[in-house]
């Protein structure tokens, strides 16, 4: 319990607390003051203090900063709602491929041999080992004008296509960085479907498409709910494969975010904001997808 | 009983990573019968209904439903259901559902799945259970519930694979009988699974005993267990006292040091013979020139019997009797010519029938 206080309810409070409020120039008595009016008393004590050479540890200004209570933050977000919307779309595309993809893929691993199972789960697993941004710096030299894949086409006389630097490679980038969150979870639903289950489905008169909608999908959507929680919410906040995979023209809410903080609109308390409008959207739909897992079965959420 | 065949396996083989599973299996089934392979782990008995079920694709042979050839046709195409060792009941649907499952395949119209349901849930003795989810059940009305699946969709056929392995013997002795009804009461075949001997003689018209891949001997209960062909199937079924012997001609046997008659003929002149005689045929003198005497050397309560153990020379014969003779006295073992079953050394069903041929007799105890 201390711990979910110390790694979870501090940092919400405190992204909380920034987003509402905002810092403003006011004078010793607490009397707020407009920017200019500030910025005129800043600079006639400037210019007092070095005609009189005032030692600097003696220099006390007039003007004190002051945080204040304000949903001016949360109203700003509205401006950046075109950006918020397309990281959803993006993230949501980008999830519903690796869904396509890695649910195949969990349910062959799932009824391989056990010794095959593991050497597949470690394929999935390996290029994990490699740090995020190599991940993603290799898909740049791949997709580069004269990157490998031009190249190659270019040996045909094809192309060069445009690649890099397109909405597809910023979805491409997440979908390669995130399948893994999605295999994993489906594969450990999966491997609890008894293949009698499978027979018994058969065995009673169920084709393929049968034994697939009627038992393997509903007895693996605890994992379907898992794998699409932990594909949506980092794509949905990402920020730097966009930065690399997409040049800067597909600006997304991480990159917004990581711009208040990092950046050079330094704006902690606009970034709070945003993150926490995400936040809620994230929450959202989350609570959307829930709602699919509950109307099958009583069974939980793995993630 | 119906002698229309409903099933038939002709020759039969199937191997699992080079290991040889069933060697030749030939076996009819007719319909309305209710057969049992009956054997040890391993003896290629769940393969075979498997196969049935077309869940495993022989390597060699065919297999026919009504005379046509099904090798290839998939299961859910084939007019079998399968009660499965385990259940396999859908986890994600309640009783009704799993019962009305294969009706929904069949498109059926809601009042009729709810009146079919209903029906099988009577059969089974589980009304009132249908919003229940299954895995909240007990392992005697989940199998229950397997039945009733299985049995919605009207099979000619009905296959259970060891299906009362998992309950209590109280309640497997309950759901043997209530099989049985149900067998004879909605007159289709089933096609049994087990290594239980008891089961296999309490339930079955015809036993079908496999071993290492080979049908050992296929008869009534009665025949598998008055007339068991060789000496594997006289010790599987039921306790035997099995000794060597030789054959010195028709109605002579020279056993345990003494010559007996016997029923027995048709073997060649000084043939090596294993010679099988029941616990219980066997009764205690006292000790005489006419009998076998022995040394009694442990008395067991057993319930119904005593398990008497007697030496005699270097044999040791077990006796099931209602009285005990005291352990250590000396007794006499006394049997008549017809408890005294003579067989071939190592002999299966293929040779006896060769053998009956060669006589000129009528198969008798081949079914």
């Amino acid at each position: 319990m201390a711990w979910m206080i110390i790694f979870m309810i501090v940092p919400l409070l405190l992204i909380a607390v920034f987003a509402f409020t905002t810092t403003v120039p006011c004078d010793r008595d607490g009397n707020r003051l407009d920017e200019e009016e500030a910025a005129e008393i800043i600079a006639e004590e400037q210019a007092y203090w070095e005609e009189n050479e005032i030692p600097l540890d003696e220099r006390e200004s007039a003007v004190v900063e002051k945080t204040i209570f304000t949903v001016q933050n949360i109203l700003e977000v509205n401006k950046y709602m075109p950006t918020m919307l397309n990281s959803i779309w993006m993230a949501l595309v980008a999830t519903l491929i690796c869904l396509l993809i890695g649910y195949p893929l969990a349910f062959m691993i799932s009824r391989m041999h056990f010794v095959s199972q593991k050497m597949m789960l470690m394929l999935v697993m390996l290029p994990m080992w490699m740090n995020f941004l190599l991940r993603t710096y290799a898909w740049m030299t791949l997709l580069e004008r004269n990157g490998l894949i031009n190249r190659f086409f270019g040996l045909f006389g094809i192309g060069p296509f445009e690649m890099i630097n397109t909405q597809g490679a910023v979805i491409l980038g997440m979908i390669y960085n995130y399948l893994p969150y999605m295999i994993l979870p489906l594969y450990s639903v999966m491997t609890k479907i008894d293949n009698t289950t499978i027979e018994a489905a058969q065995d009673l008169g169920a084709g393929r498409f049968n034994v697939l909608g009627r038992i393997i999908v509903p007895l693996s959507a605890p994992g379907i709910t898992s794998g699409i929680t932990a594909v949506f919410i980092p794509s949905v906040s990402t920020f730097i494969i966009s930065r690399m995979l997409g040049g800067g023209t597909n600006m997304l809410i991480g990159d917004l975010i990581d711009l208040q903080f990092l950046g050079n609109a330094y704006n902690p308390n606009l970034g709070s904001a945003i993150s926490l409008v995400l936040m809620v959207f994230i929450l959202l739909c989350m609570s959307i997808t829930n709602a699919f897992d509950n109307e099958d079965k009583e069974g939980g959420m793995l993630l | 009983m119906d002698k229309n065949k409903i099933i038939e396996l002709k020759g039969i083989s199937k191997a699992f990573n080079g290991e040889q599973v069933l060697k030749g299996i030939d076996l009819d089934i007719h319909d309305k019968e209710f057969v049992t392979f009956l054997g040890p782990s391993g003896c290629g008995k769940t393969t075979t209904l498997r196969i049935i079920g077309g869940f495993v694709t022989p390597d060699s042979g065919d297999v026919l439903f009504n005379g046509k050839r099904v090798n290839q046709v998939p299961p859910y195409k084939r007019s079998v259901n399968t009660v499965f060792q385990k259940y396999a009941l859908f986890p994600h649907l309640n009783v009704y559902e799993n019962v009305a499952f294969g009706l929904r395949l069949k498109k059926m119209k809601e009042t009729e799945i709810a009146a079919k349901v209903a029906e099988m849930l009577d059969l089974v003795n589980l009304r009132g259970y249908e919003k229940r989810s299954v895995t909240l059940l007990s392992g005697g009305q989940q199998q229950r519930v397997a039945i009733a699946r299985a049995l919605c969709n009207e099979p000619k056929v009905l296959l259970l694979d060891e299906p009362l392995g998992a309950l209590d013997l109280q309640l497997r002795k309950e759901m043997q009988i209530e099989l049985k009804k149900i067998q004879q009461r909605l007159e289709i075949t089933f096609i049994y699974v087990t290594h239980d001997q008891e089961e296999a003689l309490t339930m079955s018209d015809t036993v079908v005993v496999m071993n290492g891949g080979e049908i050992q001997q296929i008869g009534t209960p009665q025949d598998i267990y008055n007339e068991p062909i060789n000496a594997f199937v006289a010790k599987f079924i039921g306790e035997s006292n099995i000794l060597p012997g030789i054959m010195h001609e028709d109605y002579k046997v020279e056993f345990a040091g003494d010559n007996f008659v016997c029923v027995d003929k048709g073997f060649r002149h000084l043939e090596p013979v294993d010679v099988v005689i029941r616990p219980e045929d066997i009764t205690i003198c006292p000790p005489s020139d006419k009998v076998i005497n022995g040394l009694v050397e442990s008395v067991i309560f057993k319930g119904v019997h005593y398990e008497i153990m007697v030496r005699a020379y270097s044999d040791l014969w077990k006796i099931h009797s209602t009285k005990a003779p005291e352990v250590g006295s000396v007794v006499g073992i006394d049997f008549t010519p017809e408890d005294i079953h003579i067989m071939r050394k190592m002999e299966s069903s293929q040779d006896y029938a060769a053998l009956e041929h060669m006589n000129g007799e009528e198969a008798g105890t081949i079914g």
